[in-house]
């Protein structure tokens, strides 16, 4: 038996602010979420969900929560149940949005203040390093 | 014998593709973007390679969550792009070079490296954005492809110490096949940037910048860098950085920088470019 502790390598991400990283843990939770995601690739399968998106959800054995985070287009709470957000911007795409539109609805601002703090030089890695220490 | 004589490293931003597929590269928001790879089209144009590895990240494009390889070479003849979510992108079809990328994958599975080969893929934009970066819009890139895909989609992804091993290995095989060639290597993806969640738009020039300039003056310290720096430092996405390491491995110790331009933003990314010459490539015989 080796000491190594995987816990202690994936648990050390969990310090970093409003980041939530695609580990073991989450890819299984997401997995049937995702690859609806991936389903979005095809043309056809586009239209089918664009004309009846619940319908189209119940086809992948997905959890209701996932399901109801969809249709609400609450990209959080999608990363939250495992969504990986690669595999998510293919829901954008199908809705015709871009990914500066995805990244105002996770931040909670108007895509315009978004676009605006971009062009200002982005979002500062100070006081966004640490949950534990936010002077860092 | 086959050389490398160069790698170029550049980010490879989707919306930087869609402004050359939608004719917007003159447009105030993308022109200091455009402006600053007319250099490098200049640059390329002269050096003329015949071969490209291209090492880049596929982004559930090709690899979904149902098969997840930390490196897979592409052997094909050739890779269609790939259909993301809006129909493939109007670019030509990737040309490969089946006999140099399976002596590739020999080598380096025979220097423990355990290469996925693949035989059918398509290619998204993590490698075709670059290739119209410093290419423009040709009706056929001139020059053959070989990807090379690394997983950081699902964490892990290899570390940084294995990728620029992974690059000396990629050095010694390309230096073991026997035709004369000039082949280039190119990293891609990076630099600072946060897709995901309430810290999105997360951009850190400091680290970048120093990324950029370690490069040269002291790449092997760069390989030591953790995932959790990358992650805190240059955001959830700025791990892609990674690949710029199998990159610089695959170059001469003492290759120089010819190029570099970084600026921000483009879309919500830091766009960072670097190019690196070997020596050889100044005196050749």
């Amino acid at each position: 038996m080796s000491d190594r502790k995987m816990t202690e390598y994936t648990d050390a991400f969990k310090d970093i602010p409003g980041t939530v990283v695609f580990d073991a843990t989450q890819s299984r939770l997401g997995f049937h979420l995702n690859q609806f995601c991936m389903s979005l690739m095809k043309a056809g399968n586009r239209e089918k969900f664009k004309a009846d998106e619940r319908a189209y959800l119940e086809t992948f054995p997905m959890t209701p929560e996932q399901r109801q985070a969809v249709l609400d287009r609450d990209y959080n709470r999608m990363i939250a149940l495992g969504g990986n957000i690669y595999f998510l911007a293919k829901i954008g795409a199908t809705d015709g949005f871009s990914f500066q539109n995805l990244a105002s609805k996770m931040t909670g601002v108007p895509e315009e203040q978004y676009k605006a703090m971009m062009v200002a030089g982005g979002r500062s890695a100070q006081g966004n390093r640490s949950k534990a220490d936010k002077s860092k | 014998m086959a050389k490398i004589v160069a790698g170029v490293a550049t980010s490879h931003i989707p919306a930087v593709g869609a402004a050359i597929d939608l004719g917007k590269t003159a447009e105030p928001y993308w022109q200091p973007v455009f402006e600053g790879y007319e250099f490098s089209k200049k640059w390329i144009a002269e050096q003329k390679p015949d071969v490209i590895v291209l090492v880049y990240n596929d982004h559930a494009s090709a690899f979904s969550l149902e098969l997840i390889p930390t490196f897979a070479i592409g052997c094909a003849e050739a890779f269609p792009p790939a259909d993301e979510g809006w129909g493939p992108r109007p670019v030509p079809v990737v040309e490969g070079y089946p006999e140099l990328a399976w002596h590739i994958a020999q080598s380096t599975i025979l220097d423990e490296f355990d290469m996925t080969i693949v035989n059918k893929m398509d290619v998204d934009h993590g490698l075709t954005v670059p290739l119209s970066l410093m290419y423009g819009q040709p009706n056929a890139w001139p020059c053959k492809v070989i990807p090379l895909a690394v997983n950081v989609v699902q964490y892990p992804p290899p570390t940084g110490n294995r990728c620029w091993n992974l690059g000396r290995a990629i050095r010694k095989a390309v230096e073991s096949f026997d035709q004369d060639l000039k082949v280039m290597i190119w990293g891609t993806g990076g630099m600072s940037h946060q897709l995901q969640g309430p810290r999105a738009g997360l951009i850190n020039e400091e680290f970048d910048t120093r990324f950029l300039d370690k490069l040269t003056a002291d790449p092997e310290s760069l390989a030591r860098i953790p995932h959790l720096e990358y992650v805190r430092e240059a955001g959830s996405e700025g791990i892609e950085l990674v690949m710029w390491l199998i990159m610089r491995g695959a170059l001469a110790d003492n290759a120089r920088e010819v190029y570099r331009f970084y600026h921000v933003p483009a879309s919500n990314t830091a766009v960072g470019h670097i190019i690196l010459q070997n020596p050889i490539a100044e005196n050749p015989r």
